[in-house]
């Protein structure tokens, strides 16, 4: 017998639920139906973090006596310009804002779950538009490299028969990009909602009232699983990002340059 | 419950954990190229980022298969698409 009543909040998970974003709107445009999720709302938040980040260390910059702010502005810059150059070459330094853009989105679309809010890249349709813009970029990169009868020609490649094998593997390579990163994202946290659950089930079994359990042996795996994997999966997100556009054109004519 | 519907639960449930068997390959794979990369790496210290990066694509995309077992599972858990 509890000597006083102990918050709900402070009692642990009593059930699992695994559930998709909360639909808040539903639009009909066309006969379409569109849904305004709680995703949408994160995601313009996560858009607002950046774009404030991304003021709030471009101000004033100078060329001598640098601040702190500046330094660090520009030691994130060239880490991405390097790692641009490295993979892709040099004549597609141009590429570096786009892949900047979405690893911070997904490196900081993924964080947010830290907070105790879904995380944006939980949902698969954020990531399936992602790589549909790669997908995208790959097309129009080889329409540009080879015209659009080479493009066409690349699904006849070797012999006519391979034609189902090529449009399969075209159009595998976005989802795959796609499932991936959804699959890592969601899987852990899923994993994180069940250690919680049964560590908090486990102290009811004790008998204690408030779940000591659920302090501090969480942590651990939530380092894999919420930063290390985060960090991971938007790495690995841009990495393939570069090598299936670089790999659509021809190959640079200069030896890249390895540091 | 009627018995149709947990023969279907049970039955989704026995399929997760198998469709969960495809995390072997990629467990066996990754282990293989992370074990050469360390290879690699041993025998050229000064060539270690470009091993490293390599490696992270390459166990990125090994790790497909097991990814695409994983949602198999998750979809049969908590979606039930039978019942």
């Amino acid at each position: 017998m509890a000597l006083f009543a102990i918050p709900k909040v402070l009692q642990g998970p009593e059930e699992l639920n695994v559930e998709g974003p909360k639909v808040i709107k539903t639009f009909e445009i066309f006969g379409l139906k569109i849904n305004f999720t709680e995703t949408v709302v994160l995601e313009w938040i996560v858009m607002a973090v950046i774009l404030l980040g991304a003021f709030l260390l471009t101000r004033n910059l100078k060329v001598r006596k640098v601040s702190k702010r500046q330094a660090i502005a520009e030691m994130a810059v060239e880490a991405i310009t390097n790692l641009v150059r490295d993979t892709m070459g040099k004549r597609w330094l141009w590429f570096t804002p786009y892949i900047a853009t979405v690893f911070c989105f997904s490196i900081f679309g993924s964080l947010i779950s830290l907070l105790g809010v879904r995380a944006v890249t939980s949902d698969f349709s954020v990531l399936l538009c992602w790589a549909a813009i790669t997908f995208l970029l790959i097309t129009v990169t080889k329409i540009r490299y080879g015209g659009v009868k080479g493009y066409l020609k690349g699904f006849v490649d070797p012999i006519p028969v391979m034609l189902p094998i090529n449009i399969l593997s075209e159009v595998s390579t976005p989802t795959a990009m796609a499932l991936r990163h959804f699959g890592n994202i969601a899987g852990g946290s899923i994993i994180m909602g069940l250690i919680y659950y049964g560590l908090a089930n486990l102290s009811r079994i004790i008998h204690l009232q408030v779940p000591v359990l659920t302090v501090g042996i969480p942590a651990f795996l939530s380092l894999y699983f919420d930063l290390f994997s985060d960090f991971m999966q938007a790495f690995i997100f841009i990495m393939l990002t570069m090598v299936f556009i670089s790999n659509a054109g021809p190959a640079d004519d200069e030896t890249p340059q390895t540091n | 419950m009627e018995m149709s519907e947990a023969i279907v639960l049970a039955g989704s449930a026995i399929g997760a954990g198998l469709a969960m068997i495809a995390g072997i390959g990629p467990g066996i794979g990754e282990g293989y190229a992370v074990g050469k990369a360390c290879e690699a790496i041993a025998r050229q210290p000064e060539a270690s980022g470009a091993v490293t990066r390599t490696m992270f694509v390459g166990c990125a995309v090994a790790e497909s298969t097991g990814i695409y077992g994983l949602i198999i599972a998750l979809l049969l858990i908590f979606l039930k698409p039978f019942t």
